[in-house]
């Protein structure tokens, strides 16, 4: 008597149904309709910037006194920063040098926030007594703006480099703080009952049932602790640091070389984007077995 | 059953009240039930007879307000993977592969990685998922997915299977060949189950004895003793007659409470 059969038959019928299809006229025709469906999305996606960029050029060029430099300005000054040998200033071949910074910046202080994050998320989460102790005073604390605590962190870590990392720390630090603890809280409580029937109680079910269950809400608190990270990269780095592209912004904004300004803005913008890219991807690969976000 | 063998699950004089914001709900009052080991026994009754309760005290997940719940003469004190639960909701890990949910239960008692890997797959094949060794609960019907939850809580060497409405879910169809595989792996295993349902046919199917139970407040009112040779014919007069009885009995319950 064996116990098998069920659903045994729906994968057997599918392949016989695959050839059927194959056998089209017109064998030529679905790649390029293929293609041409994967090109919809990206041809979509250029829309608004290549818009953007005509505006702003016909608003900008051949007027000596506008403000705003014209698009070609900002892509010249942008090689230049990349690989000097054009205008030769203090800013030429600079940018590898302050991306570096603000890199490890961002993720430092992002490796930092999650490193004290996770934890405390899981504790506050699923021990009462933790939660009695911290929750209020995080509560407290959470509202108060990242830039409210600049002149209070400059004074506690002094002009410099580590300013700027606390603040990355501090805006990385409540989204993932957050999504723990609701990730913990929300973990259907059958499983607490089903980990303890198969022999797994106490502390070992932290690693074994609440993490892995959390996981999609830590994920999604990641992605928003690491975008807030480099949203407060700038005001970080307004805090007297030389290098940077938070401090790259606060100089040229000061020699009023707005062309620079809007180098950095989009080296962030880019850089910002990639960084979320891959948090993305790596969430994917985790969340396999998720319905929602495999 | 008046055996001098000491019963794997003896439930003694057992009540349970709840005290929650609205007052005080009393569960169950005096229960009172002995299994021996390899018996098949059903609790049935009507929604609120406490049913559930009782199966959740056998479990450990909760502990009788009065009264004692013993397994082989020592006092329940928690969940064990002795008396493996399986759960109407299934209560499947959702991150772990089906090879992985049932092989979880020995990879927490500290199995080595090579006998975890070969308990899973010797389960695996005894429920016949073998083709679905590598695929996640979402991926899996209603009746996979029970079957995924009974094979874990076997893989666990699990003595005594508490199953609370485990086929309550499941279509007529996956509901009837899942009852049969039940009693197979019963049968070849010489498990003991204690099985709440609230479906008579179910209960007359599979059961050696039928605890009725009825509620406001949750007891249990009689012991049927169900002697018909298996595998039993749901048509048979026999099972006829006892689903008759069964059943004036059960909707006798509700009588005072319309009235």
């Amino acid at each position: 008597m064996s116990a098998a059969i069920e659903g045994a038959a729906v994968p057997a019928t599918l392949p016989t149904a695959l050839p059927a299809q194959s056998q089209s006229p017109m064998p030529t025709a679905p790649p390029l309709r293929v293609l041409l469906k994967r090109l919809r999305g990206p041809a979509l996606a250029l829309v608004v910037p290549l818009a953007t960029l005509a505006i702003w050029h016909f608003a900008t060029a051949d007027r000596p006194y506008s403000l705003v430099p014209p698009p070609a300005e900002v892509w010249l000054a942008l090689r230049d920063m990349a690989f000097g040998g054009i205008n030769d200033d203090a800013f030429s071949a600079t940018l590898w040098t302050h991306l570096w910074a603000s890199l490890s910046r961002v993720y430092g202080g992002f490796a930092l926030a999650a490193a004290a994050a996770l934890p405390l998320g899981l504790m506050i989460g699923r021990v009462p007594v933790v939660r009695a102790l911290l929750d209020p005073v995080l509560q407290i604390l959470r509202p108060i703006p990242v830039t409210a605590w600049l002149p209070l962190a400059m004074i506690l870590f002094g002009l410099g480099a580590s300013s700027a990392f606390f603040l990355v720390f501090l805006g990385a630090f409540y989204p993932i703080l957050v999504n723990t603890v609701f990730g913990v809280r929300s973990v259907e409580p059958r499983l607490f009952e089903a980990a303890a029937m198969l022999g797994c109680t106490g502390p070992a079910q932290f690693l074994r049932v609440v993490l892995p269950a959390a996981l999609p809400s830590i994920f999604t608190g990641l992605r928003l602790g690491l975008g807030f990270a480099w949203v407060v990269i700038v005001v970080g780095e307004m805090t007297g640091v030389q290098t940077g592209l938070g401090a790259v912004i606060m100089e040229a904004r000061q020699l009023s070389r707005t062309e620079i300004v809007i180098c950095g803005m989009g080296v962030i913008g880019v850089a910002g984007f990639v960084s979320d890219w891959v948090v993305m991807r790596i969430g994917r690969r985790l969340l396999s077995w998720s319905p929602s976000h495999g | 059953m008046a055996e001098p063998t000491v019963p794997i699950l003896t439930i003694r004089d057992v009540s349970k009240t709840y005290i929650a914001r609205g007052g005080r709900t009393e569960a169950l009052r005096g229960a009172g039930l002995t299994v021996q080991r390899g018996e098949f026994v059903c609790l049935l009754g009507a929604s609120g007879c406490g049913k559930s309760t009782l199966l959740r005290i056998a479990a450990g997940f909760e502990a009788p307000s009065a009264g004692q719940a013993l397994m082989w003469d020592k006092p329940i004190a928690g969940p064990a993977p002795s008396r493996g639960m399986v759960f109407q909701d299934y209560g499947l890990f959702p991150w772990l592969s089906v090879r992985d949910n049932i092989g979880f239960g020995p990879k927490s008692r500290g199995r080595p990685a090579a006998e975890v890997r070969d308990t899973a797959r010797r389960y695996i094949d005894l429920v016949g998922l073998g083709r679905f060794a590598d695929a996640y609960p979402h991926q899996l019907s209603g009746g996979m997915k029970q079957r995924v939850a009974i094979a874990r809580v076997l893989a666990n060497e699990a003595e005594m299977v508490l199953m609370d409405e485990p086929f309550g879910a499941l279509d007529a169809m996956t509901r009837e060949r899942l009852q049969d595989e039940l009693l197979d792996l019963w049968a070849r295993t010489g498990l003991t189950v204690l099985f709440v349902t609230h479906a008579i046919e179910e209960a007359i199917f599979l059961a050696d004895r039928i605890v009725m139970m009825s509620p406001g407040p949750g007891r249990i009112e009689t012991v049927h003793t169900v002697d018909l040779p298996r595998r039993r014919d749901v048509s048979s007069p026999a099972f006829n007659d006892l689903r008759r009885m069964l059943s004036a009995q059960l909707h006798s319950h509700h009588a005072p409470k319309a009235a």
